[in-house]
């Protein structure tokens, strides 16, 4: 699942250098030219929607009572 | 003699004695088997080291004892690094060991090799094992202490170039008695978690004895068996450790780990926006292409004036159904002609007969009725029978007194011959 999410970013980027590589090769009809920017648009914005979904969280792990948890971690709040 | 008498306290010289002790034999590399240790809950290690012939009292204060990769046991046999002194309360001599390696197993650089070759042997540092880094990580994981210098200066770099990235630290020794065991088993929990994109490995500058644990095999291998791609940041830029040869990247320190392990955010929008751009301008470049080649297309004879060229389209197309339309009106007539045609001819056909058929009829009639004898007697002939029946042709036929019927056109007459002429 995790590299599937990540790998679906970078997939992304591939596809959307292909798209416009493939735009700007002078070889495309009408028809195409607006299918792939319609698809390259979508990506963009997929994309963009991805940069923004990563939930800010610093966390560590602790061990209470045997049992793993995360706790927030704050490096401020450290010891030099 | 009493006043040339130099009288010392014990504890005076006891000192002198360890000044001699100390000065006059200096550090120096002691090999042994350990006994009787005991691990004070000051930090301060004791225990006596012993080989065949003798055996002597030993202290490794905190400080010196935390560098030392294991933890010591009774029979472990050792090299270390002692100088000689005296105890000063007991007047009991004793080592002042500073650095502690087990004995057989070769110096730490000649572990560090021998180790480096094995796995080297074993293919762990090949290219081909080295799994590319994510581009976009979700969720970073981090193996190092929590109190360290290390994870101030990766949260910084990471949080800087990504706001809203994701941190998880589990938190290792990364010095000292098992410390190894502790990083090993972080790397493998990282792994079980699933939502971990990619790892950093890592701590800051130190000794290499400091550094120890990350040269040693249980944490190569569990980097090795890591799918989690792994960002080794051991130390400085200066110490290379075993877990940076097996790691996917090597980063020189841990500031570096954390740029290695994603890009800035920035970045992501540039890019994002520059491809926006280069679409949309494809894009228009191709609709301004096509405009000329319309207008050029539309200034062309053909197209000069495209409405009277519908309308022209317009009307033949009008044209063409008016013709089918009259086509099959004219087909509708003909066949309807046809049929009143025939119906007429037959018509004609029975009446002509019919009347050709009366005509004739007629005309037998009228032949019938001219052969027919009572018909002359019509127009006032008659005809006379004798008696037996015969017509009566000649009057010498005919004798005076003989009875005759005569037939007229109607009724009859009897009548008798008077005479004959």
């Amino acid at each position: 699942m995790a590299e599937k999410k990540s790998a679906d970013f970078e997939k992304s980027l591939e596809r959307l250098e292909q798209l416009v590589g493939e735009m700007e090769s002078g070889q495309l009809t009408l028809e195409e030219m607006i299918k792939h920017f319609e698809e390259g648009s979508g990506l963009v914005k997929s994309c963009t929607k991805k940069l923004n979904e990563v939930e800010q969280k610093i966390e560590k792990l602790v061990k209470k009572d045997g049992e793993l948890s995360t706790e927030p971690f704050g490096i401020k709040e450290q010891p030099e | 003699m009493n006043s040339e008498r130099k009288i010392y306290s014990v504890a005076e010289v006891n000192r002198k004695a360890r000044m001699v002790l100390e000065s006059g034999i200096g550090e120096v590399w002691v090999e042994g088997e350990l006994s009787r240790v005991t691990l004070h809950s000051s930090g301060h290690w004791y225990f006596t080291l012993k080989d065949a012939q003798a055996s002597v009292s030993c202290a490794m204060f905190r400080n010196d004892n935390a560098k030392v990769p294991f933890k010591p046991k009774d029979g472990m046999k050792v090299q270390m690094l002692a100088r000689p002194s005296l105890y000063e309360v007991s007047g009991r001599y004793q080592l002042i060991a500073s650095a502690m390696e087990e004995a057989g197993k070769g110096s730490l650089q000649e572990q560090f090799e021998k180790l480096k070759k094995k796995l080297a042997d074993e293919g762990l540092f090949d290219a081909s094992r080295k799994k590319p880094l994510p581009v976009l990580p979700r969720k970073i994981g981090v193996v190092t202490s929590p109190t360290g210098a290390a994870i101030r200066d990766i949260i910084n770099v990471l949080t800087r170039r990504f706001p809203n990235i994701g941190i998880l630290l589990v938190p290792a020794k990364v010095q000292g008695v098992g410390a190894e065991n502790g990083i090993a088993k972080a790397i493998d929990y990282l792994n079980s978690r699933g939502d971990i994109d990619v790892m950093i490995v890592g701590r800051g500058g130190g000794s290499i004895e400091d550094l120890w644990c990350f040269n040693e095999e249980i944490v190569a291998r569990a980097i090795a068996r890591s799918e989690v791609p792994v960002i080794s940041a051991v130390g400085h830029e200066i110490d290379f450790t075993i877990s940076d040869f097996v790691a996917d990247v090597r980063a020189p320190t841990p500031s570096a780990a954390a740029e290695l392990a994603i890009r800035e955010k920035t970045d992501f929008e540039t890019e994002l926006a520059l491809y926006r751009r280069r679409l949309g301008q494809n894009l228009k470049t191709m609709e301004s292409n096509l405009r000329l080649r319309l207008n050029r297309a539309a200034h062309s004879y053909v197209f000069r004036e495209p409405q009277n060229l519908l309308l022209r389209h317009r009307q033949n197309i009008q044209g063409l159904e008016a013709q089918m339309g009259s086509l099959l009106r004219f087909g509708v007539q003909q066949a309807q002609q046809r049929v009143d045609e025939i119906g007429m001819l037959l018509k004609h056909r029975t009446e002509s007969r019919l009347a050709m058929d009366r005509q004739r009829t007629e005309k037998l009639a009228a032949q019938l009725r001219m052969l027919n004898p009572l018909a002359v007697l019509g127009r006032g002939y008659s005809l006379t029978y004798k008696a037996d029946g015969r017509v009566v042709r000649r009057a010498h036929d005919l004798a005076a007194g003989e009875r005759l019927t005569t037939r007229l056109a109607e009724g009859k007459v009897i009548s008798t011959v008077e005479e004959i002429e």
